[in-house]
């Protein structure tokens, strides 16, 4: 069985309570059109389990088969250090037909971003810690595909329609 | 060609996996076009760890989902000198233009003539459907087979194994 490593920690974009009993963690690739498609379903998920499940979002970019993403994940990257980074996630999804630079200004300035960090970043680089960290356990947690999720740190195997089910699963 | 990757089998998967070639034993030696001008010999890279991954078909959606996630592992694979091949019955033209379209920095060799000769030689050919099953080995650098893993065909089984598998070879490539 593939099963997340690392597993969560301080360094990961987590949205919901620290103690909720259900950890939903998607590795994801901003220019992946299954990933744009599995939004609205987890969505739903996190609406109907509430404060009963924590959601946690890893980057996992196909760079060869996909040039934008890792340049998307970058500014969303940014914004993780204002605590906005789950707007620029959305962002970055909703928008997905038009992932550029230019997109990526856009949601900077939207977002209220200091843009003289933004152009620094642009300039020198982009923290890619994180992204790095991130492509570096997708594999070894057994990432087979984008989007790849895992329920209790479980592989979930057949994407995002097989997740309502391991949800259901775990909540038992 | 029409390989799909759920065709059915006359083979359970239960007994595929007696026939696919255990860890312990010595890799069987491989020579494969790499591209339609070249071939590539297992022989050649002996010394370094090597990670063969068999799969049905290039062009089809699973495919592209497993190969696309080692290629992205490939630093991780090169933190342990490890070579990297893909191998299906597809021709090396096929190859060529599935390597460029989806981008992937490591060789896909052609197991066509004489057709899944290779993957009859690992135990990883699948009859009824005329392609490979899916199914990865690490083999250790004095090319002995080290780690093995048969999938399902509808699974895309993922790098982890491989991974932890290439942690676990002897730093000194000795073979115990």
């Amino acid at each position: 069985m593939s099963l997340l490593e690392p597993p969560v920690g301080d360094g990961d974009r987590v949205l919901g309570p620290a103690a909720a009993p259900i950890t939903l963690v998607e590795y994801g690739d901003f220019q992946c059109p299954y990933c744009r498609e599995a939004e609205p379903v987890l969505e739903e998920l996190l609406a109907e389990y509430g404060d009963g499940i924590r959601f946690v979002f890893r980057n996992f970019p196909l760079e060869d088969a996909h040039p934008q993403a890792l340049p998307a994940a970058e500014p969303a990257e940014l914004a993780s250090r204002y605590d906005r980074f789950w707007e620029a996630h959305d962002l970055l999804f909703e928008y997905q037909d038009e992932l550029s630079p230019e997109l990526y200004a856009r949601i900077c300035e939207s977002l209220g971003l200091p843009l003289r960090e933004f152009d620094a970043a642009v300039r020198n680089g982009f923290d890619r810690d994180r992204i790095e960290a991130d492509l570096e356990s997708g594999p070894r947690s057994g990432v087979n595909g984008t989007p790849t999720f895992f329920v209790n740190g479980a592989r979930v195997d057949g994407g995002i329609r097989a997740v309502p089910q391991a949800l259901a699963f775990a909540a038992e | 060609m029409e390989a799909t990757c759920d065709q059915g089998s006359d083979l359970t998967e239960d007994s595929a996996v007696e026939h696919v070639l255990d860890a312990g034993v010595d890799a069987p030696d491989l020579t494969l076009r790499a591209t339609p001008d070249q071939s590539l010999s297992l022989r050649e890279v002996r010394g370094c760890p090597v990670v063969l991954v068999f799969y049905p078909a290039d062009w089809s959606a699973i495919c592209s989902d497993e190969l696309s996630i080692f290629s992205a592992a490939l630093p991780l694979l090169r933190k342990h000198d490890a070579v990297l091949l893909g191998i299906s019955v597809d021709s090396a033209w096929s190859h060529q233009a599935f390597a460029q379209e989806h981008g992937l920095h490591f060789d896909l060799l052609s197991d066509f003539e004489s057709k899944g000769a290779v993957s009859r030689a690992y135990g990883g050919y699948d009859p009824a459907a005329g392609t490979s099953r899916r199914a990865l080995f690490v083999i250790d650098r004095d090319s002995k087979i080290a780690w093995r893993e048969l999938s399902p065909v509808a699974l895309n089984p993922g790098a982890d194994g491989v991974l932890e598998a290439l942690d676990a070879l002897p730093a000194d490539g000795g073979a115990g």
